[in-house]
């Protein structure tokens, strides 16, 4: 199966343009996931790519928490207006109304409310049967032993240790009515995978992976940064600049910048490879407990 | 930190990265062999490890370790919680890594026998497999069944790594021993490479580098092998194939058919058939968001105009016109079972073969292989793990290649069309010859123009239900309406048949479907002279009967449930059944021990025991009289 003509980022590309296919062929009702970091910015490319000419044949959701940095917001309606898709935005109003934020609820009890619920009502609301989403395998060792195609009860629940036989690219998308699948067209894709992607293809990302004077605190030993008013100042902690940037984006009370002088794609990929900690150390939410990923995706976190 | 072992200086990455090879493979082999061990140690050894992985690994290991002091390295890629607190792995774990001269993904996947579908998952997608051995233990069932799976799946290139040699004080004798026993059993597998390597996952022996305490050994570590080791296989002599994902329609103008090129090369120009037509057309263009190509390989994915308007959608594979698929409703494969519920020759399944899902069903168990003799078995059903040599029967031709000549076009899914699973998955061997040679005998006389002799439109009458549930009574009093009315009918009765045509088969699952697939098939002869057919079998599975009304035409099969309550018909129990049944004298016994499946799109449903079985069979009437049919 291996062509040597192909370079490893074309066979990349052409892997995730079969599994993009195949969901909008066998499958009536289906929505990418836009959670507007740097993994949601390759797949929206891939998704133009694998339907040229056509326009991708299914629309874009962002589960909006009300927490993400204000220049991802302004990038991810700018993105939809460039590429022609249509937007959907869900926010969980209940939660909303009842106040539910990162400080006061912790962030366990925020992720469920404010992601995976809101999450689930959204896929019910609009009858989506199949979600793709911009997970890797590299990211996560629970994410590691995800099939593609990951099949949902209709109670949107994962059994991973029941997942059905997933062979060579024959993606199995049958399910009933109600049931539905999550898809993961960047699963064999390393986070270097993405940069260099990023770098040769020259795809817009949010201005906040690149390098730049931002204001920040430090809580738990991360840096924080302070993007709006909300952010509770605790006595004594007051706003410093530094030179950061974001290696990974997601709320802004739960994702941590990293020091950084890397300020152009170059820079960050050169940085990329002599990194020596993990992506998702910056990650706050996934250190709430053991198998912490696992169970938050059982429930029916991406 | 150190400077990193095996890998160059970003700078140079940098270049270099985008254009190594990359080479997928999978550890296997028996439980505790030391599969996921060894992928530790590698990503260990090559510093691919980041400092928060290895902290939450050392934390993981005091708390789930069973390597005492020392890191637990199957803690990486044992992800999930029950593999953890098990301390065994259950699914396949995928792992990313790359040296200076490739990029590695390799899956780890599961020894047990109970998981050997996740270890064939993993192994699908793989150009080669690690087989790992316990020195101390030798060979065991699992390592004859990984390596027979892989060799199945299409698995070229093999290591065989003699695991825990330290715990056989490093014996040379044992090595040997080991590895000949090793290449005598899989000397047919036709393995292009087969090295073998003496090492320890948990000490890193022979893993990255050669180990002083083997110095008989001279061969190379498992990672310099692995580094070197060239899998590219005869795909360049490919003819070229592509199965048609989604028809590409933006406007008017444009009609392309987007797909994956499976193998082979195309060119724009290039003459190539519809495999389901055989209609011939040129390449007109090789359409991607990058710009138009001149050629495209196997792996791309494209959109190919073409130069004639051609009746092709998603399903149909696009060839080379001078060298095509075979096109037939029957073919001979190998096929691996991968669910609790036992394959049954004669049950309607679904496979996916290319882009194509087509109704299919097994002819014939030539035979199943014993994987740890290899010997061949006779066999009527196939259990969870077994694989056999089967015959197939689709419900419409499809294209195809032996897997051993194009394996993306030879290679299918079996999926069960209750649950949706994936329930087995094959390879080709061959088309069968009386498929592809064989052509239907055009009839003169045909189904209509008998029908219309008898002026009435045959249709089949199918009444499913429990024992006792009034089936045979009203498909009685129906027949004899119909007669008044002047219709030409017959009955099939379950009792009946098993007198006669199907005295031969007993009440296991098995045999039941093989009762109704023959009763089916002698109602679609009678459909075929015209008459009305009234079947009266407790047929208690759905898949069964939906086998039956897919023999038939459009408005040729009317499914009758009479709906009866199990403690109604019980209580009737004419045949005092239900009380033997009850007593354990009958076995398989549908609504006591065995399960009936209510129908979910009956066209009637026959509330039994709430009226009297004149009323009933007047609904039925009226139903025919409303359809047309009578």
């Amino acid at each position: 199966m291996s062509q040597d003509r192909l370079t490893h980022l074309k066979r990349l590309e052409a892997e995730s343009i079969h599994i993009m296919r195949e969901v909008a062929a066998e499958l009536s009702n289906p929505v990418m996931l836009y959670s507007i970091g740097k993994d949601s910015a390759v797949m929206l490319h891939l998704a133009v790519k694998a339907f040229y000419p056509s326009k991708p044949p299914f629309p874009l959701m962002h589960i909006d928490t009300t927490w993400k940095f204000r220049e991802m917001i302004a990038f991810r309606d700018e993105t939809a207006k460039r590429l022609g898709f249509d937007l959907i935005v869900h926010t969980n109003e209940d939660g909303l109304a009842q106040g539910i934020n990162p400080f006061d609820h912790g962030s366990s009890l925020y992720t469920q409310v404010m992601k995976t619920e809101a999450l689930k009502a959204a896929l019910d609301k609009y009858g989506f049967n199949a979600a793709f989403g911009g997970a890797r395998r590299d990211e996560e060792k629970s994410r590691a032993k995800e099939r593609i195609f990951s099949f949902r009860s209709a109670n949107h629940v994962w059994d991973p240790k029941n997942q059905r036989p997933e062979l060579w690219n024959l993606y199995n998308a049958r399910i009933r009515p109600g049931e539905s699948l999550r898809v993961f067209p960047l699963s064999n894709w390393t986070e270097l995978d993405i940069w260099q992607y990023i770098l040769a293809e020259n795809i817009p990302i949010v201005p906040l992976y690149f390098a730049a004077e931002r204001p920040i605190v430090w809580r738990g030993g991360q840096m924080i940064m302070v993007d709006d008013a909300r952010l509770p100042l605790q006595p004594g902690e007051a706003p410093q600049m530094r030179q950061v940037r974001f290696r990974t984006l997601g709320c802004y009370p739960l994702t941590a910048a990293i020091d950084s002088d890397a300020a152009t794609l170059e820079a960050i990929v050169r940085e990329m490879l002599i990194a020596r900690t993990s992506e998702r150390a910056g990650r706050l939410i996934d250190h709430d407990e053991a198998a912490s990923m696992e169970k938050k995706k059982r429930e029916g976190y991406f | 930190m150190e400077p990193t072992k095996g890998l160059a200086s970003p700078l140079d990455q940098l270049s270099a990265h985008e254009t190594k090879g990359l080479l997928r493979f999978l550890t296997c082999g028996s439980v505790d062999d030391g599969k996921s061990t060894l992928i530790g140690r590698l990503l260990y050894d090559t510093k691919l490890l980041f400092e928060d992985q290895l902290a939450t690994l050392e934390s993981d290991s005091r708390k789930h370790g069973t390597t005492g002091e020392d890191l637990d390295f199957a803690l990486l890629v044992d992800g999930l919680a029950a593999e953890r607190e098990q301390g065994i792995t259950i699914d396949v774990a995928y792992r990313f890594f790359a040296t200076e001269k490739r990029k590695f993904i390799v899956a780890d996947t599961p020894g047990h026998e109970q998981y050997t579908r996740n270890m064939a998952t993993g192994a699908s997608n793989s150009d080669l497999a690690v087989i790992l051995i316990d020195a101390r233990k030798g060979i065991l069932t699992q390592t004859r069944r990984h390596s027979y799976i892989a060799a199945l799946l299409g698995i070229h290139h093999v290591v065989l790594a003699v695991n825990k040699i330290d715990l056989a004080d490093f014996s040379q004798a044992v090595f040997d021993e080991i590895v000949a026993a090793y290449r005598a059993f899989a000397k047919d597998f036709g393995f292009k490479t087969l090295v073998a390597i003496p090492l320890s996952a948990r000490f890193g022996d022979n893993v990255l580098t050669p180990s002083a305490r083997t110095p008989w050994y001279t061969g190379p570590a498992l990672l310099e092998h692995l580094e070197q080791v060239e899998v590219v296989s005869a795909a360049a002599g490919r003819p070229f194939r592509m199965p048609v994902q989604w028809v590409n329609r933006p406007n008017l103008d444009f009609r392309g058919f987007s797909g994956t090129v499976a193998s082979g090369t195309v060119r724009a120009g290039d003459e190539v058939v519809i495999a389901s037509s055989g209609v011939t057309t040129r390449v007109k263009s090789i359409v991607t968001a990058d710009g138009d190509l001149a050629e495209a390989v196997a792996g791309e994915a494209v959109t190919l105009t073409l130069a004639d308007e051609v009746d092709a959608s998603r399903g149909d594979v696009i060839a080379a016109a001078a060298a095509r698929p075979e096109f037939s409703d029957q073919f001979a494969a190998h096929l691996i079972w991968m669910h609790d519920e036992p394959l049954l020759p004669g049950r309607s399944y679904l496979i996916k073969i290319g882009t194509r899902t087509v109704g299919a069903s097994v002819t014939e168990i030539k035979h199943k292989v014993d994987v740890n003799t290899f010997q061949h078995l006779a066999a009527k059903t196939l259990a969870l793990n077994e694989v056999a040599v089967v015959n197939f029967s689709t419900q419409a031709p499809v294209a195809f290649d032996p897997f051993g000549a194009v394996p993306q076009t030879g290679a299918f899914i079996v999926i069960d069309r209750m649950s949706n699973l994936t329930v087995g998955a094959g390879m080709i061997d061959f088309g069968l010859r009386r498929a592809t040679n064989v052509h239907w005998q055009a009839l003169e006389v045909t189904k209509d123009s008998r029908a219309a002799l008898k002026a009435q439109k045959p249709v089949v009458l199918w009444f499913t239900g429990l024992s006792g549930a009034g089936k045979s009574t009203i498909a009685n009093i129906v027949e004899k309406k119909l007669h008044v009315l002047g219709r030409h009918t017959t009955m099939l009765d379950g009792d009946n048949v098993r007198h006669g045509l199907n005295r031969d088969l007993g009440f296991t699952e098995a045999d039941r479907v093989e009762n109704i697939r023959r009763v089916a098939e002698v109602s679609r002869l009678f459909v075929d002279a015209g008459l009305i057919v009234l079947v009266s079998f407790i047929s208690p599975f759905r898949a069964e009967r939906r086998m039956a009304r897919e023999l038939m035409g459009p408005g040729e099969f009317v499914e009758i449930f009479v709906d009866t309550p199990l403690a109604v018909a019980e209580s009737r129990d004419v045949k005092g059944l239900y009380k033997r049944a009850r007593a354990g004298e009958i076995r398989n016994f549908t609504g006591i021990d065995s399960p009936y499946e209510s129908p979910e799109a009956a066209e009637i449903t026959l509330l039994g025991g709430t009226k009297d079985p004149e009323a009933l069979a007047d609904e039925v009437i009226r139903y025919l009289q409303a359809s047309g049919h009578i």
